[in-house]
């Protein structure tokens, strides 16, 4: 076994940008405040004093800007790391994402790749309310081209983006803000992969919920209250909503029969009917023993009061309540 | 007009083919269209050939191009093979993109074009972005990147100039104003008188020429590249020029008059430079009426060979999104 040891999650995806750094001369980072100021959440701290200005590059305030210089930066050949302050930000760049970044390898005739990284704080949890907490891994799901990795732990986090810097196509990694000072155990030294792959991160016969980045922590502890009351529930990390390892989830709900699916995000087109329709629809559809059910954000924007902000995000009591439903039948 | 007693005999030539390979391309593209022969929409720039065939004669192998909507000028002028791309105008399997990019959309990454974009301004920032990977790579070659007046307005244009300005990226940024972004006169878009005074505000040099006289586009465009090579940043060169025919395929010219385009089409850019090539004894007419013809025969023969050329299937189409 390699040696391991304890670090957060901001720390791991450090490591990450590190290692691509070292041994990529094509790999750049650029975002803004991203040098001294090392990202508004620390992310990449040190890295400017290691790698210089230019491959640490600050930028101005210019979403449009950052993106379209990643795709272009890109498209020559090498292996930009944008970071957006917070995701919210991606709506400034969402042509240069989802118009450019995206389409450019399949409209020009496979000829053009697009190897690029936009990494985006995400999520609520930090009070500062509706433009600086929601989660957009719905809006950028429906894009065909994307690739979308939302990883809820410090290993995870290391070896997908790797997997993403190394990747020929615009991958959008989206770190939760809570989880940033996560501890987990990872892997000293470089090593990639999880890309397009979900994983069972708890086992069990009664019912499958079906998750991602922070909402993993909750059903993790929800999947504890469970088993107090006898409820045996599996726990599935989505990892990479595109490419979706659909195999994993029904593979899983064939097991257990019932699926339950958890998201951040509000309900309505969020990714979660994504995943139920591709349960309904797949052989696992025969095995459902009751209705499939989605715990999720709130139809709102996310609110400032502490409280408030708790209360329009799925917690743990919610998804607890909503599996002892399922089994309920 | 810029001088042409720089030019030699095999410049002049090499410009006038181009520039008539351009006219008679988009003339027959036009004619196919309006027999149904070519589906889809285009956006023609006949009348606009100086500021492509210029601009990119100022350039050497290996430097790119960034294109727009209206970019079968930039991509013919950057060297690209016309039987591919009417491949691709014909929707063909054997064309640039597969058929999957159409006219909007042709890229010819191997001669250094980095594609026509169907987002006004869209190429903007990925020209600085280009230019970016150039300069930290330690290379000298440069970036021209073309766009319209309309494009101009976009906040994409905004970021990208001050970002290859901080930077002093090696950019050309090459606004062809040609009066119009659609129906919307420039003047009616802007308060200012030229839109080259944007690049004051940037902190570069910003200049507004004739953008109908080919030696002008190229000596203008000489001199930021001259700039941009050794590391100096970036120039705005707007190009003052006009498009004969309508924005695209669906367009009943009701925002400009016929004497407007009359006046333009006095202009025209390309017999314009004939006449000069013809008059300072580059060429004799003969030879200048070659050029057409043969540009002509050309074009008629590639897009016999195009046609011929296979359909695409949707058979493995979804693999085709990712790398
Ligand atoms: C972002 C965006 N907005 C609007 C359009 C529709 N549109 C296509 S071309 C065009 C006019 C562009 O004007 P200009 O930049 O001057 O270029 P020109 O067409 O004159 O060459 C418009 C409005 C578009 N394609 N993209
Ligand atoms: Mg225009």
């Amino acid at each position: 076994m390699p040696e391991a040891r304890s670090i957060t999650y901001a720390e791991a995806i450090r490591e990450a940008l590190d290692d691509a750094m070292a041994s990529d001369e094509s790999v750049f980072l650029m975002g803004e405040d991203i040098g001294v100021y090392g990202g508004a959440f620390g992310v990449t701290t040190g890295l400017l004093q290691k790698y210089g200005a230019d491959r640490v590059r600050d930028t101005p305030i210019s979403e449009i800007g950052i993106v379209g210089i990643a795709v272009g930066a890109a498209l020559v050949g090498m292996r930009p790391v944008a970071e957006m302050q917070f995701s919210d930000f991606t709506a400034n760049a969402m042509d240069q994402l989802c118009n450019q970044a995206a389409k450019l390898h399949f409209m020009y005739g496979g000829k053009a790749q697009v190897p690029m990284v936009l990494r985006a704080p995400t999520g609520s949890g930090t009070g500062a309310a509706a433009q600086h907490s929601q989660s957009i891994e719905s809006w950028l799901a429906n894009v065909p081209g994307l690739k979308i990795v939302m990883p809820s732990n410090a290993a995870d986090a290391k070896g997908l983006l790797t997997a993403a810097i190394a990747d020929p196509n615009p991958v959008v990694f989206l770190e939760h803000k809570l989880l940033y000072k996560t501890k987990g155990e990872v892997e000293v030294g470089s090593y990639s992969g999880g890309l397009g792959s979900a994983v069972v991160t708890h086992e069990g016969r009664d019912v499958s919920i079906v998750c991602w980045s922070a909402m993993v922590h909750k059903a993790l502890a929800a999947a504890g209250s469970l088993k107090d009351q006898g409820i045996d529930a599996e726990v599935i990390d989505v990892r990479t909503l595109r490419p979706l390892d659909r195999s994993t989830i029904v593979g899983s709900v064939s097991k257990t029969g019932r699926l339950l699916v958890v998201h951040e995000s509000p309900l309505t087109g969020g990714f979660g009917g994504e995943i139920a329709a591709t349960v309904t629809e797949s052989d696992a559809f025969d095995f459902l023993e009751a209705p499939v059910k989605r715990v999720a954000g709130l139809e709102t924007p996310i609110p400032s009061n502490p409280e408030l902000e708790k209360g329009v995000v799925p917690q743990e009591e919610d998804i607890v309540k909503a599996a002892v439903e399922i089994l309920a039948g | 007009m810029g001088n042409v007693v720089e030019l030699n005999r095999e410049e002049a030539t090499e410009l006038l083919t181009t520039m008539w390979t351009i006219r008679r391309f988009e003339e027959a593209v036009d004619d196919l269209f309006a027999r149904g022969l070519l589906h889809g929409t285009m956006h023609l720039s006949i009348g606009q050939e100086a500021s492509a065939t210029g601009a990119i004669a100022a350039l050497e192998q290996g430097d790119y191009i960034t294109s727009t909507h209206r970019g079968h000028g930039h991509c013919i002028a950057k060297g690209a093979d016309v039987t591919l791309m009417l491949a691709e105008l014909l929707g063909k399997e054997s064309g640039y993109c597969r058929g999957r990019g159409g006219s909007m959309h042709i890229a010819d990454l191997d001669a250094g074009n980095l594609g026509a974009n169907g987002i006004v301004a869209g190429s903007i920032p990925i020209a600085a972005g280009a230019a970016l990977a150039l300069k930290q790579r330690g290379s000298d070659r440069v970036v021209v990147c073309f766009f319209g007046d309309g494009a101009a307005n976009e906040g994409a244009f905004h970021e990208a100039l001050n970002m290859a300005a901080i930077w002093k990226l090696p950019v050309i940024f090459i606004c062809e104003n040609n009066h119009y972004g659609m129906s919307m006169a420039w003047t009616k878009a802007v308060a200012i008188d030229r839109l080259s005074r944007r690049a004051d505000a940037y902190g570069f040099p910003g200049m507004t020429i004739d953008g109908n006289d080919v030696i002008a586009v190229k000596e203008a465009t000489e001199r930021a590249v001259k700039r941009a090579r050794s590391g100096e940043g970036p120039t705005l060169i707007e190009c003052l020029t006009y498009r004969h025919k309508g924005h695209s395929k669906s367009d009943q010219n009701l925002y400009r008059t016929r004497e407007e385009i009359k006046e333009w089409r006095d202009k025209d850019p390309t017999q314009r430079f004939a006449r000069v090539a013809i008059d300072a004894g580059l060429m004799d007419a003969a030879t200048a009426e070659d050029i057409a013809e043969e540009a002509e025969q050309r074009i008629a023969r590639a897009i016999e060979e195009a046609r011929s050329g296979p359909d695409p299937t949707l058979v493995g189409i979804e693999d085709e999104t990712y790398a």
